[in-house]
């Protein structure tokens, strides 16, 4: 914890904005340590993921729009600064009505976790709880972030657009031209894309699911772009092609509590998929679970492609 | 048991080559220096943590995983090593130069010195 | 005896980090990232077998890649401006509004 806060700290004294991506991306990590050690794997795996790996390729991206040293503030920070006392004052005044962190006898370690812990196993029967939570128990909510993700890549493309880059010719980049890391490369894109498919599939079992494994395979692709340039990226995976891919995502997830209704069941009640409620609860997951990696991998890609299509506006000397 | 022992001794030569690439890059005087300190920490003291790790889980599937996690390691590291070389070098870097030390505490063998060009 | 192992690499972890702010030029920076991403795949193999999280290794092989990937990015971008308008200079300049594709 000492690491995270002194990290955060030289992290914003800096003014080389390049060293403070590098700083965000150990204090990301330093982030899943400690959800390691209270014993969530699953946001582990995302937060290591997303944040060290996504998040440091986007901004380094955006670095190159905004310039590499941040400029002199002109105005006083005292009165955001005072804003941002009195909310966070105010929250920790709303926190002492909720019980006390990690009370045995708080309502939701009393109705909720027991109601899972006994229940999971018998109804659903996937080992992994958290994915048993998070798609059966609470699809909705999981409905409902698939959807956050997907609108905000379609903000995204609505700012942005996906348009090429002034880089057309294929294979051009700044370290595409070391052989080494080309050849190494190749190689090792099956492998990542492999491993994507074993964290999507074996989100029942271990740690895993759709947005761990949407991010992996993003990031494959975000390797193959890093290494052999744009043109290359999006001769492989057209920018159209993506956007019916995040959209297949969504109308996956949907359809499959469309289906359910149709069956005679509520929306979302996995259990009027197959003959037998457990194996509907399974099929329903491992369809849910598709549809969400689906769309997170293809939004991702697209806030990628969003991005690295933009130069900054030549200034005239 | 003869296992166990050489798990410890993975660990322990693991974890003090871990240490001595870190105090290198702290220390030495360049970059292209350091970054062969630092090759020692992900090829040396990876590979024999990672080793010793694999001999305390036995015969079990977390041990293939832990030898996918090896050879990825043992695969990347000396690729981005590389690249990065590269790429400073791409951008004008040289790597320090010292000039010999001339006088009675050398043997007079060493007369064939490079051209004195500290940066 | 594990436990002295995770000693070891935290404490190699906090060299690294303190070459992370101090390195003179960028390239030392990002040496001394890869480094520490490089010490925390280790750790997260080591220290989790050793205090019994489960699914570590996964983790391990995620942060691997991840690591790899970072390390890439800051290269690629490292040094974009002057890369990128050697290589334009060859080509034939774009219209700069072009229509979203």
């Amino acid at each position: 914890m000492a690491f995270l806060v002194i990290t955060a700290l030289v992290a914003i004294k800096e003014h080389d904005l390049f060293a403070v991506v590098m700083l965000f991306g150990i204090y990301s990590f330093l982030t899943a340590v400690l959800f390691m050690d209270l014993d969530a794997v699953d946001v582990a795996f995302t937060e290591a993921a997303v944040g060290a790996g996504i998040s440091t390729v986007l901004m380094l991206g955006t670095l190159r729009l905004t310039g590499r040293f941040e400029k002199k503030q002109r105005r006083n920070p005292a009165l955001p600064l005072l804003v941002v006392c009195v909310t966070g004052a105010a929250l920790l005044y709303g926190m002492t009505d909720m019980p006390a962190f990690g009370d045995p006898m708080a309502p939701i370690h009393t109705h909720m976790a027991p109601r899972f812990i006994q229940d999971s196993p018998t109804e659903i029967g996937v080992p992994n709880m958290v994915t048993s939570v998070l798609a059966s128990y609470r699809g909705y909510d999981t409905l409902g972030e698939t959807m956050v993700i997907f609108t905000a890549g379609l903000a995204v493309l609505l700012l942005l657009g996906m348009r090429e880059g002034q880089n057309r010719r294929p294979g051009r980049t700044a370290i595409g031209d070391v052989l080494v890391l080309r050849v190494v490369v190749k190689v090792l894109i099956s492998f990542i894309l492999l491993y994507a498919l074993y964290v999507q599939f074996h989100g029942d079992y271990g740690a895993g699911g759709g947005f761990q494994a949407g991010v992996v395979f993003a990031t494959a692709f975000v390797i193959y772009d890093l290494v052999f340039g744009e043109a290359d990226v999006r001769r492989v995976l057209p920018s159209l092609w993506l956007s019916r891919l995040a959209v297949l995502g969504i109308l996956i997830y949907a359809g499959t509590g469309v289906a359910c209704m149709l069956l005679g069941h509520p929306f979302l009640d996995y259990s009027a998929l197959a003959h037998d409620p457990v194996h509907g609860q399974h099929l329903g997951i491992l369809l849910v679970e598709l549809g969400v990696g689906i769309t997170v991998f293809s939004v991702i890609l697209t806030i990628f492609y969003a991005f690295s299509g933009l130069r900054r506006p030549q200034v005239s000397a | 048991m003869l296992v166990e022992i050489l798990s410890w001794f993975c660990f322990l030569a693991g974890g003090f080559l871990c240490i001595s690439g870190s105090v290198g890059i702290l220390r030495l005087p360049d970059f292209f220096s350091r970054l062969h300190a630092s090759s020692v920490t992900e090829t040396l003291a990876t590979p024999l943590l990672l080793t010793g790790v694999m001999l305390q889980t036995g015969w079990s599937l977390d041990t293939l995983k832990l030898m996918m996690v090896w050879l990825f390691v043992l695969s990347t590291n000396p690729t981005a090593t590389h690249a990065m070389v590269k790429a400073a070098l791409h951008d004008g870097q040289t790597p320090l130069e010292f000039d010999q030390p001339k006088g009675p505490q050398t043997d007079g063998n060493e007369s064939t010195e490079e051209e004195t060009s500290t940066s | 005896m594990i436990l002295v192992a995770a000693l070891a690499i935290l404490l190699s972890m906090a060299l690294a980090l303190i070459r992370a702010f101090m390195g003179p030029t960028a390239y030392d920076r990002m040496l001394a990232t890869n480094a520490f991403g490089t010490n925390t795949v280790v750790l997260i193999a080591v220290a989790g077998y050793a205090l019994g999280w489960n699914s570590f290794v996964d983790v391990a092989l995620l942060y691997a890649m991840v690591n790899f990937v970072s390390t890439l990015a800051i290269m690629r971008f490292f040094d974009q401006g002057k890369s990128e308008s050697e290589i334009s200079k060859t080509e034939e300049p774009q219209e700069r509004c072009s229509s979203k594709s």
